[in-house]
């Protein structure tokens, strides 16, 4: 999977959870908290959905990963390449 | 009882707790007793919160010690000493008075957890004004009803939540007179092509231009200090009033439910937008005198216990959903840090579960301290203590000073004191604790409904077992507990109402493992408009632009119609019966 499809995905999954963000509007390195209004349900749920969409485990410890777009792409890149 | 006791041996570190035995101190415990051990203002000049919090300190041997240390949410740290930060609140403090604005008018912040906020808060109540904290993931129709109802004139905010939240309802508030913008701290979220926002002044240059010289003016007791906004079944959210000498409950409590030492290095994890952050994430802390962790940044496990490792961590107050989120991390993370500065961690937001309680022991050394309080109350009023034994799940015992009932209201529409142990009933505490709210702002008839037959009744069902402990049950109205804050379902409703395609709508707290409750929205739809995946978004859109996060529903199901009674009114408790798959109960009034 390349970093546009996975790109692709954390997007579908963000606005699952907040879909009055709009994709086009979100900075790719700047936190995603600091861009949209997501409390830490939001995040835990913004989390399982990715999980749910790649059956991918991914463990609390790794949440920070999920903080901007960019870290969540290449967190989800290194770890598809590894399974 | 499934749950042990957890037995507090009798104490054998170099540190002692506040209040070694619990009945003996209640016995001899008196208000003014603890009135005599804040300052009071110099000259008999009356009781402020600001100089017990800072003033007093500045001045003496503690002047120089650390009273902040706040925690960027990108690493970067600042201190401010007592005499700093008394500096820093005159500065505010002469900022509101070149403005003009003066005793009991209204200043509102709506910040994130940066410096700002603390020294915008003690240097209002210098000044005698009414500080309203306002949590910062509000959307613009809390915060417009907020300011509105609270006929705020000034209000503190940064250039991003003024730009998303403020600028679109500024104009529905004409009593707001000043804004109030502080720099964006982050460099990468600073808009460099906007142009200053019409109607705003810039926070960093006034208090530059300020005099950090400033002597707090007689302050009555009695003077209102502080408005906090919380939520009740219907009608719009309500602000209640505290008054100066709070600070004595706030500094007591300090002492005997949390522990507070001089030298201790305290962690309160709220945010000030709630009741929590800012009695005891800024007045509580600094009376004692200790030094106070502010950490800027969001809930996560592996920076949570860093900061409890780093800083050294030694008094910790956190919240349910928190401690349910460090459990799903896992103690094997705990473990990986030393966490051998802890001495005594508390909780409170909602009941915490037993489990949590006891996981504390196991993964962090030390049990959690459950508490219980309210908005109104101002100060924590039931609590398990360092010196007492936990019996996880329970409340614990009422604070000296304290008179809690388990009460019943009769059909005659006085109260009875349900003596028998173990039956529930509504909580209700005898008024007279110096952090009582004294009213909710401009809704005389909604307080005076707080109080029958001479008891402050919570709206909290509980009960009180054998040795005095108490147990909290549930909501007596279908106010949602959700991370620790209420949320009043009308609010939600109303605003789903707006959207285009409702007709009705009914909320109610689901149940949910990690937050206890979350915001479950029912709504129907009008004629012409179908139940799609689209529309469901489209609400769930509508309702988190108007509310924030915080309040907006995390879950909508569109039904063809809503339970309602004969007079028209939608059955929350009936949709949370069937969310629930509990029996329906009377559905004689049913529609």
């Amino acid at each position: 999977m390349n970093r546009d499809e996975l790109k692709d995905i954390i997007l579908s999954a963000l606005i699952g959870v907040a879909p009055e963000a709009d994709p086009a509007t979100l900075r790719d390195n700047v936190p995603l908290r600091d861009q949209l209004d997501l409390d830490s349900m939001d995040f835990l749920n913004f989390i399982i959905a990715i999980h749910k969409r790649l059956g991918l485990e991914i463990a609390e410890t790794d949440y920070p990963h999920f903080a901007t777009l960019s870290s969540a792409i290449s967190f989800l890149e290194s770890k598809l390449s590894k399974s | 009882m499934p749950w042990e006791p957890i037995v507090k041996a009798s104490q054998s570190s170099a540190l002692l707790a506040n209040m070694q035995d619990y009945d003996q101190v209640r016995t001899h415990f008196s208000w003014d007793q603890a009135r005599s051990e804040l300052s009071g203002l110099p000259g008999g000049g009356g009781l402020n919160i600001a100089h017990e919090a800072v003033d007093r300190h500045a001045q003496g041997p503690r002047g120089q010690h650390v009273a902040i240390r706040w925690l960027g949410k990108s690493g970067q740290v600042q201190e401010f000493t007592y005499s700093q930060l008394r500096d820093q609140t005159n500065r505010f403090a002469n900022v509101l008075q070149s403005l003009g604005i003066g005793k009991a008018d209204r200043v509102f912040a709506l910040m994130g957890r940066i410096p700002e906020l603390y020294v915008a808060a003690l240097g209002t109540l210098k000044n005698r004004s009414i500080f309203c904290p306002l949590f910062s993931a509000f959307g613009p129709e809390p915060i417009r009803s907020r300011l509105a109802i609270g006929q705020a004139q000034v209000l503190v905010t940064t250039e991003a939540l003024y730009k998303r939240k403020v600028a679109v309802i500024r104009s529905t508030l004409p009593d707001l007179r000043h804004v109030l913008l502080v720099d964006e701290p982050d460099p990468l979220m600073r808009d460099a092509a906007s142009e200053p926002h019409a109607g705003t002044v810039n926070f960093q240059e006034l208090m530059a231009q300020a005099n950090d010289r400033y002597t707090i003016q007689p302050t009555d007791p009695e003077d209102y200090a502080l408005l906090h906004f919380t939520s009740g079944t219907t009608g719009t959210p309500k602000g209640a009033i505290h008054v100066h000498q709070a600070v004595i409950a706030h500094h007591s409590t300090g002492k005997l439910a949390l522990d507070l030492h001089a030298d201790d290095i305290f962690w309160c994890t709220a945010d000030p937008g709630w009741v929590t952050g800012t009695s005891y994430g800024i007045i509580a802390p600094l009376t004692n005198g200790v030094t106070s962790i502010i950490d800027e940044g969001d809930f996560d496990a592996e920076r949570w216990y860093g900061i409890l490792q780093e800083q050294k961590i030694t008094v910790w107050y956190t919240a349910p959903t928190a401690i349910r989120m460090l459990m799903k991390a896992g103690a094997d993370v705990a473990r990986r840090y030393n966490l051998a500065s802890l001495r005594f961690a508390a909780s409170v937001g909602e009941p915490l579960n037993p489990e949590a309680v006891v996981w504390g022991a196991q993964a962090l050394g030390l049990p959690f301290h459950d508490n219980w309080w309210q908005t109104e109350t101002g100060g924590i009023m039931i609590a398990n203590y360092a010196s007492m034994d936990i019996r996880p799940g329970s409340m614990g015992k009422p604070l000296p000073g304290i008179d809690a009932a388990i009460v019943r209201a009769q059909d005659d529409g006085s109260v009875r004191v349900i003596d028998h142990p173990e039956e529930q009933g509504e909580l209700a505490l005898r008024p007279g604790w110096p952090s009582m709210f004294r009213g909710y702002w401009r809704e005389e008839e909604r307080y005076r409904k707080c109080f029958n037959d001479g008891w402050y009744l919570t709206g909290d069902l509980a009960r009180k077992d054998t040795d005095g402990y108490f147990w909290f049950i549930g909501r007596k109205d279908d106010v949602i507990k959700t991370s620790g804050h209420l949320i009043g379902p009308f609010e939600v409703e109303s605003i789903l109402m707006e959207h285009p395609a409702v007709a009705e709508a009914g909320v109610i707290g689901k149940p949910d493992p990690v937050a206890l409750e979350v915001v479950k929205a029912f709504v129907s739809l009008k004629a012409g408009f179908e139940p799609s995946e689209a529309l469901n978004r489209d609400l769930l859109a509508f309702a988190r632009k108007r509310l924030g996060a915080v309040v907006a529903p995390k879950e909508i199901a569109i039904l063809p119609s809503l339970p309602k009674t004969r007079s028209g009114k939608i059955m929350r408790r009936l949709l949370k019966a069937r969310e629930l798959g509990l029996p329906e109960g009377d559905t004689s009034t049913l529609e």
